[in-house]
């Protein structure tokens, strides 16, 4: 009895130290530690190519894709959009370019396409598979402009989760990466309003979260730390999910 | 025999198994636990390459309760920061004592089975002593079970675990894309994950139990110290 005492009271101190220490901030430098580690990985192991996600057969995509977070943006706005067919809808594109942009969904579907067949996975651990057709982000940041010290693309959403605006924000890397697609099509249809309807990012190599719907702006910026919480997206700052979700 | 084999022999335990025992056994158990807790965002495992709802599910998971969890109280992303985190010390300490076990022979001398240790007679006889707990082997320094217990654990369920890891991290796939199709898609490797996760836990328990029948205070002490070779 007595052993199991001295167990049971092991466990729990071992149990209420990782309750605190998630609260350190050398947990919280180790954590961000480990991210750059697993970043740094998953690029080097590549040896030198561009990383690309799988992408899969039209036989292999899921029958229904479901739709998380914000299903719909309940505001006036939206739902006289969303009646006129998004015909009025803008994408901006701002910060440090060149010249910033306003985008028509005729202006992106006027843009050389991407379809890509890929695999969604949502941080909780499911996945769906869907299709994907719109421009590169590459091309559309070539049109504006990127300037010199501009390190990060910031996306811009119509939707509010718990009364704070959805956003969220990829590196350089990410933002010209092959994969990386302004999606205004699932699966051959015009998104779905659960999906993200009009428009949405595909960034592949990184979890669902990341893969902002109701895409209203795309800012170039130096800094992610002036933004909202500072920590460069609505789950990062709210939650702390990890900024880098390629893992 | 060189003269860093002899000093390695008088130990019972080297020193980098008994480094890499202790890291590994704190890294399993916090990758475990707050692995609990990720189960607990979505308690439905799928076999292929997708699923989302019960449809497609092959097994649903219990919710495990706070006290088996890291963090005691839900939260997906301060178990993910744990995962994340304690994947590298798992990983990297499971590669530098395979290397190093390889090395200083330790896995071709005491964990490999001889032909004849592999004989019916030989494995019967050693399942019948330890019903009658005797753990201890004829010749060598394992019996024949405890040979395939933890080569099996440190050769199979452990490098499963971390492939299956890998397998579900997207930005990882993206650079190996054959780790996923490996274990026939990504939620066949979470279910896998799964799977080898309990039975790596099954084999602690059992291991522990087995420490606590036969002399734990010997065992504990040897383990640490390095004890002497007998």
């Amino acid at each position: 009895m007595k052993r199991r005492n001295v167990l049971v009271g092991a466990m729990a101190a071992f149990v209420s130290a990782c309750n605190e220490v998630s609260e350190t901030s050398v947990f919280r430098n180790l954590v961000d530690g480990a991210q750059s580690w697993h970043r740094g990985l998953h690029r080097a192991l590549g040896f030198g190519r561009i990383t690309m996600a799988p992408e899969y057969k039209a036989s292999e995509i899921s029958p229904f894709f479901r739709g998380n977070g914000s299903r719909d943006v309940d505001t006036d706005a939206y739902r006289k959009a969303e009646a006129e067919g998004f015909a009025n809808w803008r994408l901006s594109v701002t910060g440090l370019v060149d010249k910033e942009l306003s985008l028509s969904l005729e202006d992106i579907r006027a843009l050389p396409q991407r379809t890509q067949i890929t695999r969604h996975d949502c941080v909780e651990g499911w996945s769906a598979i869907g299709e994907w057709t719109g421009p590169q982000l590459s091309h559309v940041l070539e049109a504006a402009g990127v300037k010199e010290g501009a390190r990060f693309a910031v996306f811009r959403c119509a939707d509010t989760l718990g009364g704070s605006e959805y956003y969220e924000s990829v590196d350089l890397d990410d933002a010209y990466h092959p994969q990386t697609i302004i999606a205004h099509e699932l699966n051959g249809e015009p998104l779905p309003v659960i999906n993200g309807a009009p428009l949405r990012m595909r960034i592949e190599r990184q979890l669902g979260y990341k893969h902002a719907k109701y895409l209203t702006g795309i800012e170039l910026v130096d800094s992610l730390t002036p933004i909202a919480g500072g920590k460069g997206g609505y789950w990062e700052d709210r939650a702390g999910y990890q900024w880098y979700a390629g893992i | 025999m060189t003269k860093l084999g002899k000093i390695k022999l008088t130990k019972r335990h080297a020193l980098s198994t008994r480094i890499w025992h202790w890291v590994n056994a704190i890294s399993v158990i916090i990758l475990f636990m707050s692995g609990l807790t990720i189960s607990n965002a979505h308690r439905r495992l799928y076999w292929g390459d997708w699923g989302f709802d019960s449809s497609q599910a092959w097994f649903v998971a219990p919710m495990f309760p706070g006290w088996a969890t890291i963090p005691t109280r839900y939260s997906l992303a301060i178990a993910r920061d744990y995962h994340v985190l304690f994947a590298l010390v798992f990983g990297f300490s499971l590669l530098a004592f395979m290397l190093t076990a390889l090395l200083n022979g330790h896995i071709y001398r005491d964990l490999f089975a001889r032909a004849r240790e592999w004989s019916p007679a030989n494995v019967w006889l050693d399942i019948k002593e330890h019903l009658k707990f005797n753990f201890e082997p004829v010749e060598g320094k394992y019996n024949i079970l405890q040979k395939i217990a933890y080569a099996g654990v440190v050769f199979v369920l452990l490098p499963l675990m971390v492939f299956t890891g890998m397998a579900m991290s997207p930005g990882m796939e993206a650079a190996w894309p054959w780790l996923g199709e490996m274990f026939g898609g990504r939620q066949s490797a979470r279910s896998i994950h799964f799977i080898c996760a309990f039975a790596l836990i099954t084999f602690l328990i059992v291991h522990v139990l087995l420490v606590l029948v036969s002399g734990p205070i010997r065992q504990l002490r040897d383990m640490i110290t390095g004890g002497r070779a007998e």
